[in-house]
């Protein structure tokens, strides 16, 4: 592996380099590509998580940048798909991500779409050392691929400013989570590569509220996201029995 | 827009190119939205308002009429529309007078609203610019044809006739039937003429109209009489193309005798009052709507046969269709330009209009001639519907626009 720091390696103005990550960047932002199955399912997220925030910050959800003063993070950033529509609705955002090939690509689509996004190639226990705070963290479908999760839970949650809120989305350990999220659609609809996620990692949403409780923040409201085959369309829905998400927020 | 991302030259959120009847109310609807729009058109609008442009006459369908209120275009066509009650269809022959068996329309049917407004193209195109004109959002560059259209990975940019380039998330070509940006998009179409031309001109009548709108089948095609304010009715007299150019070029008493052969004398003494204009009907359709950062609107992506009245209205729906996908993808800080958000667009809008394409054209074909067995066979179902309440009903709801998954704009709703 290539040992320069993703900064270094954007900085150093290598032709090739920044063409490669242009053609990454261009693979993670294809709509029809790879990552179909995110870009079908970023609506309907982006849409529940402007509406909370909105809310629970009393914003104007008129205007075009409604999110003007607030600091995110997006913990697991991969290619930026969430990062460039908060900072389209006018947050400063931090987006971090363990893979550097992933900040390098996100960094280079965001310098093409003109947006100031700050990326950086870390961990969420690094930030939480340096002192970082956020106004909201995105910790979305990010806990079932870490290995302690709830060391990862509480660094993040102790990023999160009183009054502050975090989003988590993950999947639930259940046997209709396997056949779909696995066994549908990795080995048959082949949305994502096979392997991608690990069934024994899946979450329930009680440990998750554990975690959550351990780490100082109280849950706010719990949501299902289910997917309809017949309109190829994402929503919300009661069942967490697959996908779902979690608002939590940090007592002032 | 508060503060704007650092980018390497300017870039607007759309660029529209075709500052038409579908160009306009789209710019409208955009800057409602949030959105920064820059609209280009070959033609300086003082010429588009001019009377001697577009002598047309257009049945603004209800749903359409609640969009033109939304957009506030509707407060300033104040005295210039005269709503249709009642729609009267029959076959008829020249001096032969109607046919016995007919359909009628009522708008009492189906509500309180009429089945539709008609309104001068010319006034339409005034109240739309006025509109512009007050809006902030939405900067106009006419008269400037577009040279040359290039895509990257963060925009569309366009260069003009007078060498500037414009820079958008998002290119949508609302230029017409004979779209130039389409072709330089090398999106191609399928379609056909119809070798049928309409002749329009106004008519000057004795008795009140009542809004009443009657359309009788003639075998050269549809001639309708659509009630305009006053005791003036809009003709669209369709004709084979050559008998059409004839029919233009007759001396006014000529004409006149023509005109009143087939118009009868329900309405009293009659006679054609200023200008006739003559357009060629063709249909064509689209193969496809969308690319990357580029969409067709309106006539660019379809045109039909004007045998209903439909043109303009579907125009609308996807005006309408096409705000709503935008200003929704870009609360969310979705990129407004990408494929995914372009394609709800084109599924939500490429059945409707190729469905009414089609029924146009079958309507054209079944009544556009005088075979006997046929012009029976069509009579009788012209009796038929008209005796079948509920069939009726369907037929109004379909060309009042309320039929079908409707865009928040043509529900009367706010974006």
């Amino acid at each position: 592996m290539n040992t320069k720091t993703p900064a270094a390696r954007i900085n150093t103005v290598d032709p090739a380099e920044i063409a490669r990550f242009s053609a990454m960047a261009a693979e993670w932002w294809d709509p029809a590509g790879k990552f179909r199955p995110l870009h079908k399912f970023n609506p309907t997220r982006l849409a529940y998580i402007r509406e909370r925030v909105v809310r629970h910050f009393a914003l104007d959800p008129a205007v075009r940048r409604p999110f003007e003063g607030l600091r995110i993070l997006d913990i697991g950033c991969g290619g930026g798909l969430l990062c460039e529509p908060m900072a389209r609705m006018g947050a400063h955002v931090v987006g971090a991500d363990a893979g550097d090939l992933n900040i390098a690509t996100a960094q280079v689509h965001a310098g093409e779409q003109g947006l100031a996004i700050d990326y950086r190639c870390t961990t969420a226990e690094a930030l939480a050392e340096a002192g970082e705070q956020f106004d909201i963290i995105l910790n979305m479908e990010v806990i079932e691929h870490v290995a302690d999760r709830a060391g990862f839970i509480n660094a993040c949650a102790g990023m999160v400013k009183p009054g502050g809120l975090m989003f988590v989305a993950t999947l639930n350990r259940t046997l209709k989570a396997y056949s779909l999220a696995i066994v549908g659609a990795e080995y048959l609809l082949r949305w994502l590569p096979a392997g991608t996620h690990e069934w024994s990692k899946f979450v329930t949403p009680a440990e998750l509220a554990a975690d959550i409780a351990a780490a100082g923040l109280d849950i706010a409201e719990q949501t299902g996201v289910g997917y309809n085959p017949i309109l190829d369309r994402w929503s919300l829905t009661p069942d967490m029995a697959v996908n779902y998400m979690v608002l939590c927020e940090r007592p002032r | 827009m508060t503060t704007r991302e650092a980018m390497p030259g300017a870039v607007t959120d759309v660029v529209i190119v075709g500052g038409g009847l579908a160009g306009l109310p789209l710019a409208l609807a955009l800057a409602k939205g949030g959105l920064e729009v820059t609209v280009i058109d070959a033609i300086a609008p003082a010429t588009s308002a001019d009377p001697g442009f577009d002598g047309r006459t257009s049945a603004i369908a209800f749903s359409s009429c609640r969009m033109l209120d939304e957009l506030g275009v509707m407060t300033r066509l104040k005295g210039q529309t005269q709503p249709i009650n009642d729609i009267l269809v029959s076959d008829g022959r020249v001096r032969g007078g109607a046919s016995p068996l007919f359909l009628h329309f009522d708008h009492r049917e189906i509500g309180d609203e009429p089945l539709g407004q008609m309104i001068e193209n010319r006034f339409l195109r005034i109240a739309l610019q006025k509109s512009v004109d007050a809006e902030p959002a939405i900067t106009q560059i006419a008269p400037a044809t577009v040279r040359k259209a290039e895509f990257s990975s963060a925009a569309g940019t366009v260069t003009l006739s007078d060498g500037r380039r414009l820079s958008a998330r998002l290119i949508i070509a609302a230029d017409g039937r004979g779209s130039p940006m389409r072709k330089q998009m090398g999106i191609r179409t399928i379609g056909w003429d119809y070798g049928q031309s309409g002749i329009v001109t106004t008519v000057e009548h004795e008795l009140p109209h009542e809004g009443v709108a009657q359309e009788y089948f003639l075998p050269g095609g549809p001639f309708a009489m659509l009630p305009m304010t006053g005791n003036r009715c809009s003709l669209v007299w369709t004709e084979k193309t050559a008998a059409a150019k004839a029919m233009v070029a007759l001396p006014d008493a000529d004409f006149a005798n023509e005109m009143r052969a087939r118009f009868g004398t329900h309405l009293g003494a009659c006679r054609p009052v200023g200008p006739r204009w003559s357009y060629p009907l063709s249909m064509h359709l689209a193969r496809g709507y969308v690319k990357p950062r580029f969409a067709l609107l309106g006539d660019a992506a379809h045109g039909i046969h004007p045998i209903a009245g439909q043109g303009l209205n579907l125009g609308w729906r996807d005006v309408a269709a096409m705000a709503e996908v935008i200003v929704d993808a870009a609360r969310l800080g979705l990129d407004i330009g990408a494929l995914d958000i372009l394609e709800r667009y084109e599924r939500w809008r490429r059945f409707d209009n190729t469905v009414l394409a089609m029924t146009m054209d079958g309507l054209n074909r079944l009544f556009s001639n005088d075979i006997a067995p046929v012009r029976l066979a069509r009579d009788l179902g012209l009796g038929i519907v008209n005796r079948i309440g509920p069939a009726r009903r369907l037929f109004m709801r379909h060309a009042g626009g309320s039929i079908g998954d409707l865009p928040r704009l043509l529900r009367g709703e706010a974006l």
